[in-house]
């Protein structure tokens, strides 16, 4: 992905307002390419730290990463070549068995996903697969609750990233285990709502293996002199496709010898 | 549907099949067709191959996901009988092209049965008892009528839409694995086509044996032992041609690949 600017500071800090307003206050948005077509990865990527970074000066803290786009089948229809990843803020995660309030939602969707929780940092380029299985403490379920603040679910890449890849929820609980202990490629995940299968899948759903994920993620933020520190939890992108949930949904979501999630969306 | 018109439907999908020539909806033709007229026709059918010297070597279950479920707009699966030719190994070519008529490949797993397994009223705990193995396989259906154009009656009476499987290498004793959580990756020419798990077949490929198992026994016929029982596909189904090369893997059973000729 090109690495130049082509918007000014002043024009990154309006669209971090512009992002990160829509998130706290639940509005949806138009796409920020709309307003500025000329924008380029970088800007929106300079977009996503910025907020970033005010919510980190605010006394937030980021507890993780999220990877988006990782399925080769949404890369060929978004036409990019490359997932995306956003940041997790403090607040964004819920107790397993929690509740997750719809009023400070627009349009939630749920995905069941792999974390990696590393134990070594991770700084591209040339990362690999092997680099990331060594770096790796334990794996563990999660699930996201994303939630696009653009209108109608109306955007193109680079307004994702500006909106921190539709980073809004996470839960994660079952049972860690260490990755020689698990087949991580073809680990299935069932995922049911108020009791009603709706998605299964496997691991290799995320680029063909979840830690592939982790290294790419490894090898973007290489590109902004970001590194991953040791003991980052890291989850890895959708094994299902995002479904959509309603109030008073619940959710259950199994995984192949690691256990279960639950939440209840309130 | 009179024995007359049932012998003659399940003689025009047999020369169907080996003649490779697909036919005409049987739904579109004769509308007030049951499933029970339909399964009396693929017993003809299944006489003919067996008259041709095939014998059975197990049954196969189909339409247990949801998906397929609402297409047909039905709300339980089918089933149509495996004989010895439609078995295949590992390491084998496949001739789709000179056995098969529109094939579709599925990923799916086979359970092999130590003990017999007679309805009605066979749990999950029975089926599990009874289970000596499970294995990975692939199976190639085909349908005996143009174009796919089913509805759940044509399917039923085309055996299932059946065709050819293959059972990978491996076979693990059902205790050693958790049959609805396990992962299933499919690829095919080197690609990851689709994933899923063993609850996309109504929940768990157990629940399809046991439905297998209580709804032959309304008709007295047991699962026998030594039967390979094909659970329902746990992936879309996907067109093949000759050329083609697939790959699954199931997580905590094993693997099997299949190249189409």
């Amino acid at each position: 992905m090109e690495n130049t600017n082509k918007l000014t500071k002043a024009q990154i800090d309006e669209l971090a307002t512009y992002c990160e307003d829509a998130e706290l206050k639940q509005q949806e948005i138009i796409k920020v390419t709309d307003k500025y077509p000329e924008m380029t990865y970088r800007d929106a990527f300079d977009v996503q730290w910025e907020v970033r970074r005010r919510k980190v000066a605010r006394g937030h803290k980021i507890v993780g990463m999220k990877m988006g786009l990782t399925s080769w089948a949404k890369m060929a229809q978004m036409g990019v070549e490359q997932p995306c990843y956003g940041y997790l803020a403090d607040y964004f995660s819920v107790p397993e068995g929690g509740e997750i309030k719809m009023d400070e939602l627009i349009h939630p969707k749920i995905e069941a996903e792999i974390a990696f929780v590393t134990k070594a940092p991770l700084k591209g380029p040339g990362i690999h697969i092997g680099d990331v299985l060594r770096a790796t403490d334990f794996i563990i379920p999660a699930v996201e609750v994303i939630d696009s603040r653009y209108k109608d679910f109306k955007f193109d890449l680079k307004s994702v990233i500006a909106d921190n890849s539709s980073s809004s929820r996470f839960i994660t609980g079952g049972r860690m285990a260490r990755l020689e202990d698990v087949d991580v490629k073809n680990l299935g995940v069932v995922m049911e709502i108020n009791g009603e299968i709706v998605a299964t899948g496997a691991g290799a759903a995320v680029l063909g293996h979840p830690a592939a994920s982790v290294a790419m993620l490894a090898n973007m933020m290489g590109e902004r002199g970001e590194e991953i520190p040791a003991g980052t939890f890291i989850m890895t992108g959708g094994i299902t496709a995002a479904v959509t949930v309603n109030r008073g949904d619940s959710i259950n979501i199994r995984y192949q010898d690691l256990g279960s999630i639950t939440a209840k969306f309130v | 549907m009179n024995n007359e018109l049932i012998q003659s439907c399940g003689d025009e999908l047999y020369q169907a099949m080996v003649n490779r020539q697909a036919i005409r909806p049987l739904t579109e033709r004769f509308p007030n067709i049951s499933v029970e007229d339909a399964y009396q026709i693929s017993l003809r059918m299944l006489e003919l191959r067996l008259a041709a010297g095939e014998s059975i070597i197990g049954k196969k279950i189909g339409v247990t996901s949801k998906a397929v479920q609402d297409m047909l707009n039905v709300h339980q699966p089918d089933f149509g009988y495996l004989t010895d030719k439609m078995a295949f190994s590992q390491g084998e070519e496949m001739p789709i092209s000179q056995l098969l008529m529109q094939p579709r490949a599925e990923g799916e797993i086979a359970f092999i049965l130590k003990k017999d397994l007679m309805g009605p009223g066979v749990t999950n705990a029975d089926v599990l008892a009874a289970t000596d193995c499970v294995m990975p396989c692939f199976e190639v259906v085909d349908s005996r009528i143009e174009n796919w154009e089913i509805k759940i009656q044509d399917t039923v009476a085309d055996n299932a839409s059946c065709g050819l499987f293959i059972l990978g290498d491996q076979a693990i004793s059902p205790t050693k694995v958790d049959l609805a959580t396990c992962g299933m990756v499919v690829e095919k020419n080197g690609s990851v086509i689709s994933t899923g798990a063993g609850a996309a077949a109504l929940g768990s490929p157990v629940n399809c044996v046991a439905w297998l198992a209580n709804t032959l026994g309304h008709f007295g016929i047991p699962l026998k032992a030594g039967e390979v029982i094909l659970s329902g596909s746990l992936v879309p189904l996907v067109p093949v041609k000759a050329g083609d090369h697939m790959s699954l893997s199931i997580g905590g059973i094993g693997n099997a690949s299949v190249r189409f000729v």
